[in-house]
């Protein structure tokens, strides 16, 4: 693979997205740990998963009571996204199968940034590999602090979990067609977890979708 | 703790498969443009209803979020918000709030 057409300015924003979600993926590690997993747990999700929104929503639920089979449901709704994704990317993975794990939102993004083939194919592969590396790295480390430090609600760790996720829908709200949804859900959420267990008001979530406003 | 290796698995081996479909099948198959934006969507609606059952617990906690909300309307860079959030939250624990 020879990454000639990488500019120094992409170079800088995949340096700067594999920060951020090093920063993500060692909170994860150390939720994970501190909320009573087996430091194997976060590891082994974060390798075979790799899917930042749906390990933190299926730890999440599980943390709060909600049972294995809502976590594996909403991770799994969440990751249908990356379907249409796969197909955005598909030229650049063919040939190389295991490319396949390498598609998030982040790097689907990076790819679709290239102007010509060769330059999806760079941007999509680097930006896969670093990423790939510097979230199991992260999340490793973050296992092996959270085991050590214990008291982690003490560090406020316990208000990441929603922060970093807040931090990642906050921008795709300016637009009126996913806001009102989104917001519809978080109300139909809310009002369910007074009675229904937890796990079930997120995916209940979904209904906001009713209240999806019609294209003009 | 319990989170079963086989719920791990299925959770990765469904991801894998939304992963795969486009490389195996793009030639037969096009994902209608309004699926593709309802899934999108959908992914935005299960991460808010997350941020929202996961936020409320005591005062601390939904302080902290609160604070991210804000930044990140603002456009605070993402590290400036996640570190916000806990230095919030950790910080009204210290003086006592629950």
């Amino acid at each position: 693979m020879a990454m000639r057409s990488i500019s120094r300015t992409a170079l800088r924003d995949i340096a700067l997205v594999c920060t951020a979600d090093a920063i993500v993926g060692a909170s994860f590690g150390a939720i994970a740990v501190s909320g009573g997993f087996e430091p194997w747990v976060p590891v082994v999700m974060s390798l075979i998963v790799f899917a930042g929104g749906a390990q933190f929503a299926a730890l999440g639920i599980v943390l709060g009571g909600g049972g294995v089979v809502a976590a594996v449901a909403t991770g799994l709704v969440l990751n249908a996204r990356l379907l249409p994704f796969s197909f955005a990317v598909a030229d650049v993975v063919r040939g190389r199968w295991y490319g396949a794990q390498l598609i998030t939102d982040e790097t689907v993004a990076f790819a679709l940034k290239g102007r010509d083939a060769r330059e999806r194919h760079d941007y999509f592969w680097v930006s896969g590999l670093t990423l790939f590396a510097a979230w199991n790295v992260s999340v490793v480390v973050g296992a092996l602090a959270g085991a050590v430090v214990g008291d982690t609600d003490a560090l406020g760790l316990d208000a990441m979990f929603p922060a970093v996720l807040l931090a990642l829908i906050v921008p795709a709200l300016a637009e009126r067609r996913v806001r009102v949804p989104v917001l519809a859900g978080g109300v139909v959420a809310l009002a369910a977890s007074a009675v229904l267990p937890a796990g079930v008001p997120v995916l209940l979530s979904l209904l906001g979708l009713l209240a999806r406003p019609k294209e003009a | 703790m319990d989170m079963p290796i086989v719920a791990i698995v299925v959770l990765a081996a469904g991801t894998l498969a939304f992963r795969l479909a486009g490389p195996l099948f793009r030639d037969r198959v096009r994902i209608p443009p309004r699926l593709e934006d309802l899934l999108s969507v959908a992914a935005l609606v299960l991460l808010f209803a997350l941020v929202v059952t996961s936020s409320f617990a005591g005062w601390a906690r939904p302080a902290g979020v609160l604070v991210a909300g804000v930044l990140a309307i603002r456009k605070a860079p993402f590290p400036v918000i996640v570190i916000a959030a806990a230095a919030t939250t950790a910080v009204l624990r210290l003086i006592g709030v629950p």
